[in-house]
């Protein structure tokens, strides 16, 4: 029996919005999403999540320009089930494309929060992990798990195709076995996330939560 | 006229839908795995349209805009099935005759665009302003591209006397010389003018031009939305596919003959998408409104001038 968890907290205050834009934003909690309750339909859909990975054709940095090869005759992302949507509300894979600076990681955030379902988040290079190149920068993000949950680290910078090759089956392999689940993650410790985005993020003129 | 009659076609007319559906979805597949072929590419499986349509249903998550946002999906999907209720799939066949009787071309013109009309109530309602864009452009092509496909459907009525599609297919039997392609090739070469229209290939894909505005009228639907307006894609294209079929080349008297035709009609559509670009919208609107209206209004002339007498 599917249960909604209502248990997570009170709503959320959307103190960035201005009073007339108060009413036009929801300020409901997420909910974590529930595993169906039979064990054989989850395996089942996961396997059909894993071959059916739809990127949200967003490149926040500049690992996108390993993006557009992968499309492309040499290395054929496609025959993995792997194509590029434009728009969050389709799109079930958000790819960090290396660094994040703080201005895109209000644009990151937004978007990943209209993303539906189970999202996966992968990140490229070595940018999120550690900061990388840019690691004494005064506008760059050093360890980008604190603000969005990560799936999958892929290293390197930037990868080659082959290794974003290599990277999505492996992710597909985590979300055949279940263990991708870095929106439940965030849904349980959406405090703390929000806290740590609000503490870099100063102009937040938008809910709290971007449904 | 019992119940057990209506219920055994209702049956049988389930049968057709399912069908379709299958094969509209492995047509879609089969022309992305050609033309990934033409440029190198090995392209999806087969079975791919079927992975994505039940994973949008097992998505956890939606979010719904209002109830005509639920509503626009389900006007597409009744225009796609209302579509195929009225056509006839294969002639002289007593199960896949659908329900077809008496005016139902006249039906199945209005559900051809009653899908339409519904996807733009709900993608208004969604609230999104590419949405509304694409919207605007989807409803001012289709204006356009339904002259010329009236026309030539009013030749045709003309021409064989009928507003049924059975009598139509059956005036085309007895040999390919007495296909509408060749007894009338001014409507025909009109209805598929407009074909291309329909089927919002280039040059006419600016309605959903997936560059420039992300995606157009489905920009907000996801989810369990998108899994219908996915099927509807399919049954749609299928039903399409098989009226042109029944009106212009001769109809299908079993189910090979079904796929190898609608197969061909939709490469129309393909090669000529795989060498233009797109157009602008007044562009494309303003070449339906020229010559291939002319060519409609000639296909009217030469049907009353040199085969009614």
């Amino acid at each position: 029996m599917l249960t909604k968890d209502k248990s997570l907290g009170p709503t959320l205050p959307n103190e960035g919005l201005s009073p007339e834009e108060q009413d036009l934003f929801s300020n409901a909690r997420p909910e974590l999403y529930q595993p169906y309750p039979s064990e054989v339909v989850e395996k089942f859909i996961n396997w059909v999540r894993a071959n059916s990975l739809w990127l949200l054709a967003f490149g926040t940095g500049c690992g996108a320009i390993e993006l557009n090869p992968l499309m492309t005759a040499r290395y054929d992302a496609y025959r993995f089930g792997f194509q590029p949507r434009p728009t969050p509300r389709q799109a079930s894979v958000f790819m960090i494309g290396g660094y994040a600076s703080v201005k895109t990681l209000k644009r990151i955030i937004r978007s990943y929060e209209q993303m539906q379902g189970p999202k996966f988040v992968v990140a490229l290079g070595i940018c999120p992990v550690n900061g990388g190149m840019y690691w004494d920068s005064y506008n760059t993000i050093n360890q980008f798990d604190l603000y969005i949950p990560v799936d999958l680290y892929i290293t390197g910078c930037m990868p080659r195709p082959e290794v974003l090759l290599a990277g999505v089956l492996e992710l597909k392999k985590k979300i055949k076995e279940g263990r991708a689940d870095g929106h439940n993650r965030y849904i349980q410790n959406l405090d703390w996330y929000k806290a740590n985005q609000k503490r870099i993020i100063k102009n937040w003129n938008m809910p709290d939560y971007n449904w | 006229m019992d119940i057990g009659y209506w219920a055994l076609k209702v049956a049988y007319f389930l049968l057709t839908l399912g069908i379709v559906t299958v094969y509209g979805l492995l047509l879609g597949a089969t022309i992305a795995r050609t033309m990934a072929k033409v440029q190198g590419r090995i392209g999806i499986p087969y079975w791919q349209p079927f992975l994505d349509i039940i994973k949008n249903l097992g998505k956890r998550t939606a979010v719904s805009h209002g109830v005509m946002f639920y509503l626009g999906p389900v006007f597409r999907i009744a225009g796609g099935i209302g579509t195929l209720a009225f056509v006839p799939v294969i002639y002289g066949s007593e199960m896949f005759n659908n329900f077809t009787m008496a005016g139902d071309l006249i039906l199945a013109i209005y559900f051809v665009f009653f899908g339409q009309l519904g996807m733009a109530l709900g993608a208004g309602e969604s609230g999104h302003p590419y949405s509304a864009i694409g919207v605007a452009r989807g409803l001012g092509q289709m204006t356009a591209y339904e002259v010329p496909f009236a026309l030539a459907i009013i030749a045709i009525v003309f021409q064989y006397g009928t507003l049924n599609i059975n009598e139509i297919v059956a005036a085309q039997q007895g040999g390919i010389q007495n296909w509408t392609l060749f007894t009338n090739p001014l409507a025909v070469v009109a209805a598929m003018l407009a074909f291309l229209g329909m089927t919002m290939y280039p040059p006419f894909d600016v309605v959903t031009a997936p560059n420039e505005i992300p995606i157009g009228p489905p920009t907000e639907y996801h989810s369990s939305f998108l899994a219908f307006m996915a099927t509807n894609r399919a049954v749609f294209a299928g039903a399409k596919l098989i009226l042109f079929m029944d009106l212009f080349f001769g109809g299908a008297t079993n189910w090979v003959e079904v796929v190898i035709k609608t197969w061909a009609i939709y490469m129309v559509a393909v090669f000529v998408g795989a060498a233009f670009p797109r157009f602008r919208v007044d562009q494309s609107i303003r070449f339906f409104l020229r010559i291939p209206t002319l060519i409609g209004l000639a296909a009217i002339a030469f049907v009353q001038i040199f085969l009614v007498s």
